[in-house]
């Protein structure tokens, strides 16, 4: 009897020496699968970080301006024609010109003008406007420099040497000899956070994609959450059981799985061409994507209805709630942290999405800022995808810094996806 | 028919109880409950009642009376249908879909499954506590006036404060959670939950109480306290319980009602189901040959 129980006892630590092995091989397993997940989004935000910081920033010239009215061509600042024919980028000529005088030939005149940006005339302008007793005068200014400049300019510290592709001999003297004036800086890049798209990527901004994400994200919420969870309650615990509700379980989880480019297709031939939604506007971009996300908020405000304990039912069931009474007292609120998350998962993922857009013309060059939801609007995503698409160095940058403010708005949502959970969560 | 009922409970009996000697009398269900299954002016009177869980059929004809302020208390091994039929007084089942419940149940002479009776206003007259305790999630002043809200059964704020003390001081809970009737009821201890939804339950005024094995899941002394209420309570109430335990059942019931495996076997008043059962079911039950 001893005998067989020491020998037992043997086994059991022998196997238990390998289970212990066993399960420490288990541990380093998911350790690796996070460190490789880990690292993955530690390359990936080094990439795009050191790809784009650099668009936060612009090069600007300093120079003196002079605003003179018969350069301009203006006699009456309150004539709007006179200040629509205005020629502000003379003003800029003028002065490039008195800061070096030796440029003569008409080629290195067009050059000597290009250092500032094409846009400058309509910050000048703006000046001008908004301080009349300019006119005539003269002031010291800072103008974004042109985008060659801007990237030469940028790279000047670069192991690889300066990017001169696009910066001629000519142009990189007139730099330096900006430079040792201290006539040449790098500042913040308002611009990138205030402006819409432009051709020169020096006027671009993500502002105006980042207003529509925001107007298309509002038509999202305010639609699919309420009709999600309206579903969701009604499939859980009002719905028999039979072979309808079956179908439309299966083909919710369908449509959750369905590529978004064909509610992009079925938001073209319903939204725009058979009820006649403007095209490329935040609303029928909105509705769109409620389609899309409509199934995973069903889903997710499913499962967290099933999740409420049915005890809690049956208490309000015993002490007389009618079932509505059930559902608005006690279901909804304890399934509202999960339905919540839900909702902002599929927010993410509508503020992720591009394929769809494309189909309902939101892909357009649209250089204003929409003030609505049926102004003409893109999306982050939809410009970091132009951008991407642009030849131009200097949007390179700007591709990467347009990703980051697209992260930054995914880790804010998901951020609050966790702290709403948390204090819903709380509450007991 | 009557034989195979035999066959089966002898199998069963052997299993339960692994010997081949045990002593089998009679062990064919009675027609009728063996006993006293009537009372005169009954609270709630059942009548041929079965139910069904789809094809499965749960409760066999069962015919019994629950009297004014009595207790009566349901005993029997697992599976025997007790709590199902329970749970068929104040239509709990309807909330499970594959439930059919057959029979004529009355309360006060109203039948409770005519078309006429609203479950919700039968739940409001018959309330129930659980098995497990199950406060809401929210304070225990709110646990308590949840009914008497969604009733509107006090037009002031006052008037609800008084259903809430009274609730509570019956519950015999008021001295334990008077300075904290904001905290949340998932708070207390196991006992003092229990407590808790019997407060909740009778807030509403019910003229019956349900109690499903309302302490399986509390210790001793808890076990104790609640006891004690349902002494109390049974003055102004009349009280169904559902236990395990044959002691319980023994301490806090007038009359006990014999189940086994969805035949009610015999209904005597309390101390003579414990001391000369007439039915041979019951007594094995007893004297713990299985359950």
């Amino acid at each position: 009897m001893t005998e067989s129980k020491q020998s037992h006892a043997a086994i059991i630590q022998r196997s238990l020496a390998r289970r212990y092995r066993a399960e420490k091989r288990f541990r380093a397993y998911g350790l690796m699968a996070i460190t490789f997940g880990l690292l993955c989004v530690a390359v990936l935000f080094t990439d795009i970080i050191s790809k784009g910081y650099r668009a936060f920033l612009q090069t600007s010239i300093q120079l003196e301006i002079v605003y003179d009215a018969d350069v301009l061509g203006i006699s009456d600042l309150n004539n709007k024609q006179q200040v629509a024919l205005a020629d502000f980028q003379g003003l800029v000529k003028k002065s490039l010109q008195a800061r070096f005088p030796d440029v003569t030939g008409r080629k290195e005149k067009r050059d000597l003008v290009s250092l500032v940006s094409s846009g400058a005339g309509y910050d000048l302008r703006d000046r001008l406007l908004a301080n009349p007793q300019l006119l005539g005068n003269k002031e010291t200014l800072w103008l974004s420099a042109d985008d060659d400049i801007d990237t030469y300019y940028k790279s000047m510290g670069d192991k690889d040497g300066a990017f001169t592709g696009r910066t001629s001999d000519l142009r990189q003297g007139w730099i330096e000899t900006l430079k040792q004036g201290g006539d040449i800086k790098l500042g913040l890049n308002k611009v990138f956070f205030t402006h819409g798209d432009s051709r020169e990527p020096e006027q671009a901004g993500i502002w105006g994609a980042a207003m529509g994400s925001l107007f298309t994200l509002a038509v999202t919420i305010t639609l699919s959450f309420p009709i999600g969870v309206a579903a969701a309650v009604y499939l859980e615990e009002f719905a028999p059981r039979n072979r309808w509700t079956d179908l439309i379980e299966v083909n919710i989880n369908n449509l959750a799985a369905v590529p978004s480019i064909i509610f992009g297709l079925l938001g073209l031939a319903i939204f725009i061409n058979f009820f006649h939604v403007p095209r490329s506007v935040p609303l029928v971009g909105g509705l769109v994507l409620t389609l899309m996300t409509l199934p995973t908020i069903i889903i997710s405000g499913r499962a967290a209805i099933k999740a409420v304990p049915p005890s809690i039912r049956e208490a309000a069931i015993g002490v007389g709630a009618s079932p509505m009474q059930v559902v608005l007292h006690h279901v909804l609120p304890l399934a509202m942290p999960g339905m919540l998350t839900g909702a902002i998962i599929g927010m993410a993922q509508a503020l992720g999405e591009t394929a769809p857009l494309l189909m309902i013309g939101m892909v357009a060059f649209i250089v204003d800022i929409p003030a609505g939801f049926t102004d003409p609007a893109t999306v982050l995503p939809v410009q970091i995808f132009l951008w991407a698409d642009s030849p131009e160095r200097a949007f390179v940058e700007k591709t990467s810094a347009a990703i980051m403010v697209l992260l930054a708005f995914l880790i804010m949502m998901n951020t609050l996806a966790v702290v709403l959970r948390k204090r819903l969560e709380r509450r007991w | 028919m009557v034989n195979k009922l035999v066959t089966d409970t002898a199998a069963m009996l052997e299993e339960k109880t692994g010997s081949r000697n045990a002593v089998v009398h009679s062990t064919a269900y009675p027609e009728q409950a063996t006993g006293s299954p009537f009372v005169k002016n009954p609270k709630m009177s059942m009548r041929n009642v079965d139910v069904f869980y789809g094809e499965k059929q749960a409760i066999f004809n069962v015919n019994v009376d629950i009297g004014q302020n009595e207790v009566i208390a349901m005993i029997g091994p697992s599976g025997c249908g007790k709590s199902t039929f329970l749970r068929s007084i104040n239509r709990m089942n309807d909330t499970v879909d594959s439930c059919r419940v057959t029979g004529d149940l009355t309360l006060d002479g109203e039948d409770i499954y005519s078309a006429k009776m609203d479950p919700v206003a039968l739940r409001a007259r018959v309330g129930m506590v659980f098995q497990k305790p199950n406060p809401f999630p929210k304070s225990i002043y709110d646990n308590v006036s949840y009914g008497p809200r969604l009733h509107g059964l006090a037009s002031r704020r006052a008037e609800l404060d008084d259903i809430v003390e009274m609730s509570l001081h019956r519950a015999g809970l008021w001295e334990e959670v008077k300075d904290r009737l904001d905290q949340p009821g998932t708070g207390l201890s196991g006992g003092q939950q229990q407590r808790l939804c019997i407060a909740r339950a009778i807030a509403i005024s019910p003229e019956v109480i349900l109690m499903d094995e309302p302490c399986s899941a509390l210790d001793p002394i808890a076990t104790a306290k609640i006891e004690e209420l349902i002494a109390e309570l049974s003055e102004n109430y009349t009280i169904a319980i559902v236990t395990h335990s044959m002691q319980q059942a023994a301490r806090v019931s007038h009359r006990t009602a014999y189940f086994h495996l969805g035949h009610l076997v015999e209904v005597n008043d309390t101390e003579k189901v414990f001391t000369a059962p007439e039915h041979e079911l019951t007594e094995a039950y007893i004297t713990g040959r299985f359950g």
